[in-house]
């Protein structure tokens, strides 16, 4: 029997419609969080917990799904322009990836309104983020012995044809992944929020490499703990083939046009979005209706 | 003697090249990008099937209810796809997206091999090791 022959009365949306709305959601999420670099995921869950009341489980199965599409889509266009630095990512891929595993043990085994505070805590941190000023002081430091042997150092184009840059504080920036790869596999998120506090802050490796790498990492950390999701059957086909469908479309046409646009006040209304979902799954995780 | 030979043998320090990195990235990125084409095909393809067999009936997630096993394992999910469900044929497209990065960095360790970079073969299969463990252990296989 097919779990959709069970009718509920309240819900009166039939498979196409949700399927239809749920894809032009996704679409707009994708496309959002690629233009303002924030991440489309991040939006998702609570859109989809909120506003068309789907288990928060199933929600982290899709949500997780499209992440691993948005990364690799659009890996092969960021690489193109030579910011990502594979070594930062295979080293820093160890962090993330031994702690996805973690998180997605953690999330079969915590109950979903705690998900959905962790959920909130990481949306309202995430919007502090994107409204604060990055401070591009503290550039142009001595190399780390540490990053030196790791070879993590590396340059990237720039106006004035090539910069180079020093890797600083690898422990910090190695547990700073491990706790972002855990987030990931808890909330089914890219994580990007945490993985750019790691990078951009801690590790002071310039931002467009930051984000660029981070990328390309974000697609290998969400294939950890895609395998446990599947398998505990959080991945449901008819939910997650909107969401990734249109996630996929809304970031590869967003990360056309990120080299180009200035998205100051795009990364504002984002924001905002950000932290009222933030908010709203604080409050249904912390009141119990989620 | 030995001595004249040592100079050849030695191993090189080690050089970044950026150029060989720039090209193993690119051939990368194109690898993931073809992987999330041809599993969003697939994905595509399924939907179509399952759109036209299901569109008008109710849909509904507000209870979970954890998919049934042939969605969960890759034996179930070829079973369903061979049965000519549209639904399977989703899951074989979202388990061929997993496969992608997972691919990638299977990739990868060839290219630091070629680069003769040791120590970023040992952190790749890391990596991979994280990945197959988490895949194999999580039970999809059976």
């Amino acid at each position: 029997m097919l779990p959709y022959e069970k009718f509920n009365g309240e819900h009166s949306m039939t498979i196409l419609e949700f399927t239809a709305v749920v894809a032009i959601v996704s679409f707009a999420a994708g496309l959002l969080g690629s233009l303002t670099g924030l991440g489309g995921g991040v939006v998702l869950v609570p859109l989809l917990t909120i506003f068309f009341h789907v288990d928060i489980r199933y929600a982290i199965g899709a949500s997780l799904v499209s992440v691993i599409a948005t990364s690799s889509g659009a890996a092969a266009s960021y690489v193109k322009e030579g910011f990502s630095n594979i070594r930062i990512g295979m080293f820093l891929e160890i962090a993330t990836t031994s702690g996805a595993l973690l998180g997605a043990f953690l999330a079969t085994r915590i109950p979903t309104n705690i998900l959905a505070i962790i959920f909130g805590a990481v949306l309202l941190y995430s919007a502090y983020l994107s409204r604060k000023t990055r401070t591009q002081a503290q550039r142009e430091l001595p190399p780390d012995p540490r990053a030196t042997s790791l070879r993590l150092n590396g340059s990237f184009p720039d106006l004035e044809g090539k910069r180079s840059y020093n890797v600083q504080n690898v422990p910090t920036g190695f547990s700073l992944m491990f706790g972002a790869g855990a987030l990931s596999g808890l909330l089914g998120i890219g994580s990007g929020a945490v993985k750019v506090l790691a990078m951009d802050q801690a590790m002071h490796i310039p931002f467009k490499v930051s984000t660029t790498t981070s990328n390309f990492m974000i697609g290998v950390t969400a294939a950890a703990s895609a395998g446990v999701y599947l398998s505990r059957g959080y991945v449901d086909p008819g939910l997650s083939m909107p969401v990734m469908l249109g996630v996929l479309v809304g970031s590869l046409l967003g990360s056309r046009i990120l080299i180009k646009a200035e998205t100051k006040s795009l990364r504002l209304v984002f924001s905002v979005v950000i932290l009222v979902l933030g908010l709203q799954m604080l409050y249904k995780g912390i009141w119990g209706s989620i | 003697m030995s001595t004249a030979q040592t100079p050849a043998r030695q191993p090189q320090p080690f050089r970044p090249q950026p150029w060989r990195d720039r090209r193993m990235e690119l051939i990368l990125g194109n690898l993931l990008r073809a992987g999330v084409l041809i599993a969003a095909a697939v994905v595509l393809w399924g939907a179509s099937i399952y759109l036209f067999r299901h569109a008008h009936e109710p849909a509904d997630y507000r209870v979970f209810r954890g998919e049934p096993s042939e969605f969960r394992t890759i034996p179930g999910v070829i079973k369903s796809v061979v049965s000519g469900r549209g639904r399977g044929l989703i899951q074989l497209g979202l388990l061929l997206l997993i496969a992608t990065p997972i691919a990638r960095v299977a990739f990868s360790i060839v290219g630091f091999a070629i680069e003769r970079d040791r120590m970023y073969v040992a952190f790749t299969l890391i990596v991979l090791a994280i990945l197959l463990y988490s895949l194999l252990g999580s039970g999809i296989g059976v």
